[in-house]
């Protein structure tokens, strides 16, 4: 699995930072980003799936 | 406002009135009803014009079109800002960057944002700790508490007053100011009203000429060496950004904190739940953030258009009821219940689009912090019957008082 928070769509709610933060961190503006190039290991993938689910700006996407 | 001054709601459907205290205090009632009654948006002729969207669909249509509607004012107000000669147009409006619509906003939003990203607020946990347990302490030993008047309504104040670096012994003024400039909307510009604000601002100017003379690692020193369009802000600009972190901070932060203590008053198995894993605090904190989320802000049309199969007129105002957006079944299953375990939640509570809340991490650190220390040191309590819980008035909604018995203290 691989995520990607789209920069346009996120608002800095920080959502996906507080549920993964082995998947996504924030800017000094509190806007996110995915780490390691957005790929999930197996075991956090529920992980993903939740930070996913809570983003209210739907900015976050499975790319494959 | 505690009464609405256009008089009584005869129907909510065409004539709805969000200041009439019957609207916050069976806000889940009229929004079932209009919507069973087929009636997504409502509209008054209330306010000169105003609209009522309730779906998830059209409140994050709106927060998202800002080539249509304008934020530049975000409360509704009897005058329209063109009745009003010394309104401060869009794109800027009168409280950047709350006020603002693109393309001023960025730069507006850009220059405060790093005072409240994670990594800033994240570390104030330890001092609202503190302050939480003390406001407990000063409580003394008595079964009887109000945990909106004696603890939730203090928390947001002390925490603004210790960011701005002001003393923390003047911080139950401010929420006098917050009466003053939303409660007094609509009230005459009588002398007395002219004298408080004189005071305000005499108080605020000479805290920021006290932080130009001695720089501190506060936000107002912050504010002070902070940039626009590469220049310093004016110390006017800085105190109207006071003011609005002041007011924008404070009832919201003590109606989120007082809705959760209240729901835990009324839900003994939740309480229950969240005393023996207080692991699961942050979850419920999204919940009670969803089903109770206390801010409704709005817009003004820009110019006539139809949306969603209505006219709407230029400069009418529309509510955005972030609140009815999360009850939405479309995006939340059982959306009236309450799960201090759910677990997709894309709540609104924040807003939606560029204006999200920009304090919206310190007020989910307050909201943790504040309940997670009251459940502490009290395991077990619950509403005490004797007395009226009462509920705000307006565009913020939250319970005013929650008189609890305390029936075991840690």
């Amino acid at each position: 699995m691989r995520v990607h928070v789209d920069p346009d769509k996120c608002q800095g709610h920080n959502r996906c930072y507080a549920l993964a933060p082995e998947l996504f961190d924030v800017d000094d503006l509190g806007n996110a980003f995915e780490l390691n190039d957005g790929i999930v290991p197996k075991e956090l993938e529920d992980k993903a799936r939740l930070a996913i689910a809570n983003c209210p700006e739907f900015a976050i996407s499975i790319v494959d | 406002m505690s009464e609405t001054v256009f008089g009584p709601v005869t129907d909510w459907a065409t004539d709805w009135d969000h200041g009439s205290p019957a609207y916050n205090a069976n806000i889940h009632q009229i929004w079932d009803d209009l919507l069973k009654g087929g009636c997504p948006i409502a509209h008054t002729d209330r306010y000169g014009g105003a609209w009522l969207p309730l779906t998830h669909e059209m409140v994050h249509e709106i927060a998202y079109d800002t080539e249509h509607f304008t934020s530049q004012n975000v409360i509704i107000q009897q005058l329209k800002p063109s009745e009003i000669p010394e309104a401060i147009p869009a794109p800027i409006g009168g409280a950047p960057p709350i006020t603002s619509d693109p393309p001023f906003h960025s730069d507006a939003r850009r220059l405060l944002l790093p005072a409240f990203a994670p990594k800033v607020i994240d570390p104030m946990r330890d001092e609202m700790v503190k302050m939480c347990n003390e406001l407990i302490d000063n409580m003394g030993d008595v079964d009887h508490v109000d945990a909106a008047v004696q603890y939730a309504q203090h928390i947001p104040v002390l925490v603004v007053a210790q960011m701005l670096g002001l003393p923390l012994k003047d911080a139950d003024r401010f929420r006098g100011w917050v009466d003053m400039l939303l409660g007094g909307i609509g009230a005459a510009r009588d002398e007395d009203r002219m004298a408080k604000f004189m005071a305000m601002d005499e108080y605020i100017s000479a805290h920021i000429q006290d932080h130009i003379d001695n720089p501190r690692d506060d936000l107002t020193s912050f504010l002070l060496n902070a940039e626009i369009f590469g220049e310093k802000l004016s110390p006017r600009h800085v105190f109207g950004t006071m003011l609005l972190l002041i007011i924008a901070g404070i009832d919201t932060t003590w109606s989120g904190i007082g809705s959760s203590i209240w729901h835990l008053a009324t839900n003994a198995v939740d309480r229950r739940r969240l005393v023996e894993n207080p692991d699961m605090i942050p979850a419920a904190v999204e919940e009670f953030l969803r089903a109770y989320a206390p801010v409704t802000m709005a817009r003004l049309v820009k110019e006539d258009h139809e949306f969603h199969g209505v006219q709407m007129k230029k400069e009418d105002w529309v509510l955005l009821p972030f609140p009815a957006a999360n009850r939405d079944p479309k995006q939340f299953d059982d959306p009236a219940t309450v799960f201090i375990d759910r677990e997709a939640n894309r709540h609104a509570a924040f807003g939606l689009g560029i204006h999200r809340c920009i304090g919206s991490n310190l007020a989910r650190l307050e909201m943790n912090v504040a309940i997670e220390v009251f459940l502490k040191r009290f395991p077990d309590f619950e509403i005490d019957d004797n007395e009226e819980v009462t509920w705000s008035t307006g565009q913020v909604r939250g319970p005013r008082q929650i008189p609890l018995r305390i029936n075991t203290r840690a």
